[in-house]
């Protein structure tokens, strides 16, 4: 199926989703309390498939936290981008894809370290390569005046 | 009395935990395994990780796209060829730049001669993680030439840093082909040696057969890639799925295995360096002549937009994500490591195995730590 055929068809799962064509891949934005629900859809419908969630990463745009999920079908090798942001830096939540996908559970407590977003029904959230006394260094106002040097 | 010598006999039920490194020689770096033990059965296992987090994905972000190379080196140091392509593709994609032929055909064969000696240095190590110490030295004695043909073109031997966004860094010895030749000769021989070492050895196979299975289903669940996923017969060999640089003329079989256990997961390896051996004969002799770098200008800046690249290193799937605002270094780089990924399926599969088994387990995954750490 190519991206357009895709397109169309996942446009009939959810009417609130965006979706753009990208570079590469099909990407699509949709509003955080659908993730989970459009997520689940994606990979139980037997025409799209997306059983293998080959990259979850957290990106912290400036303004807006957000989570990217590129996924692949490996049964219609098509491919996938979900994006989801918000705009709450205090306390940036999103829905775990942990009981969809069992490879986003490393993936999330990442996020979870490096970006401080936490995610719902997450089995483990727990730190991951730094211990709690950190910050969450993959965020742009992260300050560290000694092991950052700005020019 | 009697009921107290009742409660500390060895097949009380209770549990206990022990740690299994940071410093264990069977995990090849510093790795912390949380083992919760039944007597000798694993009953879980929490990986602990983050001892050499160096945080390579914040210092990116802060460096421009050349220098990002070197320090993609230093993440899964036995493919340090292999991620500095991946980033390399990744730049050129974004900038829409058409790479010569000779150029994908060196890097090709360059990434297949680091596949070679990863799976060498694996099998010596995996080797003697199970007792067999006479494969260290068979496996250090055949990578050490591949080192030499690194030395002599790279200059360096594993942290090769010889690609550059447009081309490589130099040009290829005049020694090279011949060398190279030299080399596939040379190992034709000695690899039916591993098999007389290890795969055939009685003690091996009774160690690692049925030990440490992985289904199908589990390898697309927690996405194993590499011959870890392969074994398992998950189809993910970015090479034919996605074929980047040279892959697309040359022929060679993606490597399938249904068992899954760690004796597959053995001969996916060892079958995966016949398979490379094919892939550079292919090439050795027809490298087109041309530049061996396209000029680029001084300063590398990528247009908005976000970028993706899959390639296949020794270990599996490695994706680098980028995304630009169009300045000179990245808003965020992502690195999709296959050691990551690999490391999140080593509770499932070592559950209701014994404490000597996780140790041949764990060596079947050849894990690299720096790349888990980043």
């Amino acid at each position: 199926m190519d991206n357009k055929q895709l397109e169309e068809l996942i446009t009939t799962f959810d009417q609130d989703i965006e979706t753009t064509e990208g570079k590469q891949y099909l990407e699509v934005t949709l509003p955080a309390d659908k993730l989970h629900s459009f997520a689940a859809q994606l990979k139980e419908n037997d025409k799209t498939r997306f059983d293998y969630l080959f990259c979850l990463t957290g990106v912290d745009y400036g303004q807006d936290l957000g989570v990217v999920y590129h996924l692949r079908s490996t049964v219609h090798s098509h491919y996938i981008v979900l994006k989801v942001r918000t705009s709450d830096r205090e306390n940036p939540k999103f829905d775990s894809v942990t009981d969809i996908w069992k490879t986003a559970e490393f993936h999330e407590r990442e996020v979870f370290d490096l970006l401080g977003i936490s995610f719902n029904n997450h089995p483990d959230l727990r730190r991951l390569f730094l211990d709690s006394s950190w910050g969450y260094p993959l965020r742009k106002d992260y300050v560290d005046d000694i092991n950052i040097v700005t020019k | 009395m009697e009921e107290k010598v009742k409660n500390i006999t060895a097949d009380d039920q209770q549990e206990y935990v022990i740690n299994m490194g940071p410093q264990h020689p069977s995990t090849h770096g510093v790795l912390r395994l949380v083992v919760s033990l039944k007597g000798e059965i694993v009953q879980n296992l929490i990986p602990h990780i983050g001892y050499i987090h160096r945080g390579i994905e914040k210092m990116c972000e802060s460096i421009t796209y050349p220098q990002i190379i070197h320090l993609t080196d230093r993440m899964d140091y036995l493919s340090a060829h292999i991620n500095n392509e991946a980033v390399c593709l990744n730049v050129e994609k974004a900038l829409e730049i058409d790479i010569p032929d000779r150029i994908k055909v060196i890097r090709t064969i360059m990434a297949e001669l680091t596949r070679i000696q990863s799976h060498q240095l694996w099998w010596c190590s995996f080797g003697m993680d199970l007792g067999g110490l006479t494969c260290f030295f068979y496996g250090l004695r055949d990578r050490e030439k591949i080192l030499d043909i690194f030395e002599e073109t790279c200059g360096g031997r594993m942290i090769v840093s010889y690609n550059c966004p447009g081309g490589l860094m130099y040009d290829i010895h005049p020694n090279f082909q011949k060398r190279v030749k030299e080399f596939i000769n040379y190992f034709r021989k000695t690899l039916p040696e591993y098999d007389q070492l290890l795969t055939g050895n009685v003690i091996f196979k009774e160690r690692t057969k049925g030990v440490g299975r992985l289904s199908l289903e589990d390898a697309i669940a927690y996405g194993a890639t590499g011959p870890t996923g392969r074994a398992s017969g998950f189809s993910c060999d970015v090479r034919k799925q996605e074929p980047y640089s040279a892959y697309d003329r040359v022929s060679f079989n993606e490597v399938l295995f249904n068992d899954g256990d760690t004796y597959h997961r053995y001969l996916a390896r060892i079958a995966e360096m016949r398979e490379s051996m094919d892939i550079i004969e292919q090439l050795i002799d027809n490298i087109p002549e041309g530049p061996y770098a396209v000029k680029m200008k001084p300063v590398i800046k990528l247009p908005e937009g976000e970028y993706y690249q899959r390639v296949e290193t020794a270990r599996g799937e490695l994706g680098v994500y980028i995304i630009s605002d169009g300045n000179k270094n990245p808003l965020r780089v992502k690195f999709r490591s296959p050691n990551f990924v690999n490391l999140s399926i080593l509770n499932e599969i070592s559950k209701g195995w014994k404490i000597a088994d996780l140790v041949a387990i764990g060596g079947s995954l050849d894990l690299v730590i720096p790349d888990i750490d980043r």
